[in-house]
């Protein structure tokens, strides 16, 4: 089955990065197909960037997002761009400090950001829970294959802190 | 001996050359091989290298390997070459218009590189190949085909220039002085990093022609009369007193070691 | 891996060993790796002043036998237009990845187009023949760089890789051959004139430093490489030769995929596009649409259209306002051509195109 996943935050949060790390986990670990795209302006941080997987059982033909099936937006600048207007029978998670909007579709709060600051003590983190958050809310792939793409992902020194953030975000996706 | 030098290095099967007669691009190509062969360089270790305009048709006269490029290109060329296969030997034959107006980028980084390579500049203050138009080094009030009321704008100090971007050797002299002259491009050729020689050189034809220079005696006994020892102009400046107008310092301007890129390994 | 890497790794793999270039969005990854790579490997990487300089750079390498590299994107492709030239005049094989972006000037640094299709072509100046290759994925990108290199060498041109944005910085999957085929450029034979062609109209090479003592010009040039600027005959047969050496063997340089040969609609593609028709292909099984898709444009091999028998339309998708479909136009004999150009960054859409099927019923 065809899913097609759609990434949006502020340029320096690492919505490109975790657009990788779940393509890299279906692709390496997961056994199936994916590609991984994004869209970006001039800015290196701040603005607003958007990331994508295609994730297919079946080899991908045409590679970008038509109508994704799961959002994962971090910014109230990204949801205005590219989570608005999101069809009803989707799948959106929001990180529920930055994001003051709601879409009609289902929606999952994850207080990524809160959870990264205060309890995980690095917001830079905070990618890393929703991608948790995002795996075990969709199962698009399974536990095992994101952590070991988080694992191929991170740099040297960082890989407790990413995990911790990883199994953190898998609580808040199950809940 | 001089005979049998030039016998090695030219290509007998290209002359006769297009210089114009009293054109002082031969002067400075002599002296390049002069200095070439006394280093005991091989011919199939060395390539000439060059851009576009009058003293860019020198490599080809030249029996080694050699790269006639494109306007004011020669050291970028110049640089893949040397830096894909340091063991060569490269020379750089180039002009006032090729490496100080459409080259001069190239010609600062390549200085600031200090790529293992002589750049011998023949310096006739004009454009030459397409018939006199003013390039950056035409003097103040000279005449040039494009500076017909005389040129205006302040012309480039080529050696102060590569001191300032880094060549670990720069020197300058005219074609009057071949004894100089080849010494100079001999320290250059056995100097690690960027040597640049600027050689001033008479253009009868072009420059000469326009400006009251008109055969190439004239234009020689210019050079010579308004040519200054490096030496004294620092000693005029430290007494206060200025350089003539219209001379120019000749002389070695830098001799140091900084970094080099592509030395022979 | 992503686009751009998969071309770093295809061009290490084909045994590149110089790389001089300049930064530039989207290609500037290429430069990245390379200054990673390549010293590790005993190979150069340079970062040169600017594009003019990062193309003479290549080609000086090149002559030292040197398999050399530079990539880019539009404007910094515009600026190697003269010296790429030069690399065709003087028969120095060397390989310009072309990353393309919106343009014309600036235009949109970020996004992905196939505008510069033409100037790869026909961008410098006076009459060439060039190669150029397109990928449309990742795998491709990998393959069809590595395969650059053994064409520029074959054929002593600058050979081309027309990627663009969406390829370049699109992430895949892909399976790394044990090895590349590496076909090296002849050497110049013994009693052979530098610039002699054999019978497939290029020249032994005669690399910098082997004792051939070769003087290498960008003037229109005899035999053995000396200028001879005003002899009618002598221009007109080099640079026929240099034409006719690329362009008489376009049948067999040809690289393409021919899908569903026997349909009358048929759409012919180049890079990205091709995923596209392919997902319409994919999505609409009971009809016959035909597909071909070039993996090499440049030169043009015409008689790929002629493998649709029964075709009545081409449909041209390209990300530009309708460049390579004048060459498909150029070469119908009575079939209907539809040109579906699209700018602004993104690729068409399945939808798009399978409307433009539909319109032919």
């Amino acid at each position: 089955m065809r899913h097609e996943i759609l990434f949006s935050g502020f340029g320096g949060q690492g919505v490109i990065l975790s657009a990788v790390i779940l393509g890299r986990a279906a692709a390496l670990y997961g056994n199936k197909y994916a590609v991984q795209t994004q869209t970006y302006g001039p800015e290196a941080r701040g603005g607003a960037s958007m990331s994508a997987d295609v994730i297919d059982d079946e080899p991908i033909l045409y590679p970008k997002i038509t109508s994704p099936d799961i959002y994962v937006i971090m910014s109230q600048q990204g949801f205005d761009k590219y989570g608005a207007d999101a069809p009803e029978d989707a799948l959106m998670l929001v990180d529920s400090e930055l994001v003051r909007s709601r879409p009609e579709c289902t929606c999952i709060e994850i207080p990524a950001t809160t959870e990264a600051k205060e309890n995980l003590g690095r917001v830079i983190v905070a990618n890393i829970v929703m991608l948790g958050a995002l795996v075990t809310a969709t199962g698009v792939v399974s536990e095992d294959a994101i952590e070991r793409a988080v694992l191929d992902s991170v740099p040297k020194g960082t890989e407790d802190l990413n995990l911790a953030a990883l199994h953190r975000g898998f609580e808040l996706g199950r809940q | 001996m001089t005979t049998r030098v030039f016998e090695k290095w030219y290509r007998e099967d290209r002359l006769p050359h297009i210089f114009c007669t009293g054109c002082g691009n031969g002067t400075v190509m002599n002296c390049a091989i002069k200095a070439v062969d006394t280093m005991q360089w091989e011919i199939d270790d060395t390539v000439f290298i060059s851009g576009i305009g009058c003293s860019s048709r020198a490599p080809g006269y030249i029996s080694t390997d050699s790269l006639h490029t494109t306007h004011g290109r020669a050291l970028t060329f110049a640089t893949g070459v040397k830096m894909a296969n340091p063991d060569l030997n490269v020379v750089v034959f180039t002009g006032d218009g090729d490496l100080s107006a459409i080259g001069g980028n190239h010609f600062i980084h390549a200085c600031r590189r200090n790529i293992d390579m002589t750049v011998i500049c023949m310096n006739n203050m004009i454009y030459g190949m397409t018939g006199g138009q003013g390039s950056p080094c035409t003097p103040a009030g000279k005449i040039s085909t494009t500076t017909p009321y005389g040129a205006t704008e302040p012309t480039f100090d080529l050696a102060g220039l590569a001191v300032a971007a880094g060549a670990n050797h720069v020197a300058r002299w005219t074609s009057y002085h071949t004894k100089e002259l080849t010494k100079a491009i001999e320290t250059g050729l056995s100097t690690e990093g960027l040597s640049f020689i600027e050689a001033m050189v008479q253009c009868p034809t072009a420059y000469g022609r326009r400006n009251k220079l008109r055969n190439a005696i004239d234009m020689v006994e210019w050079m010579r009369t308004h040519s200054i020892l490096l030496q004294k102009a620092r000693r005029l400046e430290a007494e206060g007193k200025p350089i003539p107008e219209d001379h120019f310092t000749v002389g070695e301007f830098v001799n140091r070691h900084r970094p080099a890129m592509g030395v022979k390994r | 891996m992503q686009g751009n890497r998969a071309c770093c790794e295809g061009a290490l793999a084909a045994g590149c060993n110089f790389f001089g270039g300049y930064p530039i969005t989207p290609s500037t990854e290429i430069a990245e790796l390379m200054a990673l790579k390549l010293p590790k490997r005993g190979g150069t990487f340079i970062q040169m002043e600017d594009e003019l300089g990062s193309m003479g750079s290549i080609i000086g390498a090149s002559w030292t036998g040197a398999r050399s590299m530079t990539a880019t994107s539009g404007p910094g492709f515009s600026l190697m237009m003269e010296n790429i030239g030069y690399a065709v005049m003087t028969e120095t094989p060397c390989v310009v990845v072309n990353i393309q972006r919106g343009g014309p000037s600036t235009g949109q640094p970020t996004m992905s187009a196939q505008g510069d299709m033409m100037q790869c072509r026909f961008g410098s100046h006076g009459d060439m023949a060039t190669i150029a290759v397109v990928p449309s994925t990742v795998q491709e990108m990998y393959e069809l760089t590595a395969k650059a290199f053994n064409l520029a060498d074959r054929f002593r041109v600058p050979t081309f890789v027309m990627s663009d944005e969406t390829i370049g910085h699109m992430r895949e999957k892909i399976v790394i051959p044990d090895k590349v085929d590496i076909v090296p450029r002849k050497p110049l034979l013994e009693g052979k004139l530098p610039f002699e062609p054999d019978e497939d109209g290029v020249p032994g090479f005669a690399q910098f430093g082997s004792g051939h003592r070769v003087h290498v010009t960008g003037l229109t040039h005899d035999e053995r490489g000396y200028p001879d600027t005003t002899d009618p005959e002598v221009h007109e047969k080099l640079v026929k030769r240099l034409y006719n050496k690329v362009e008489s063997k376009r049948h067999e340089i040809a690289d393409y995929d021919a899908v569903n040969t026997e349909a009358e609609t048929v759409f012919i593609t180049y890079g990205p596009c091709a995923r596209t028709v392919r997902q319409v292909l994919h999505d609409h099984p009971g009809e016959c649409i035909g597909h071909l898709n070039l993996r090499i444009v440049w030169p043009f091999p015409e008689d790929t259209m002629k493998l649709f028998t029964n075709a009545k339309t081409f449909i041209v998708p390209e990300l530009n306002l309708g460049q390579m479909v004048r060459e498909v136009a150029r070469h119908t004999t009575g079939e209907k051509v539809v040109s579906m150009p699209k700018i602004g960054g993104h690729i068409h859409t399945p939808a798009e195109l399978y409307r433009a099927v539909e319109a032919e019923r």
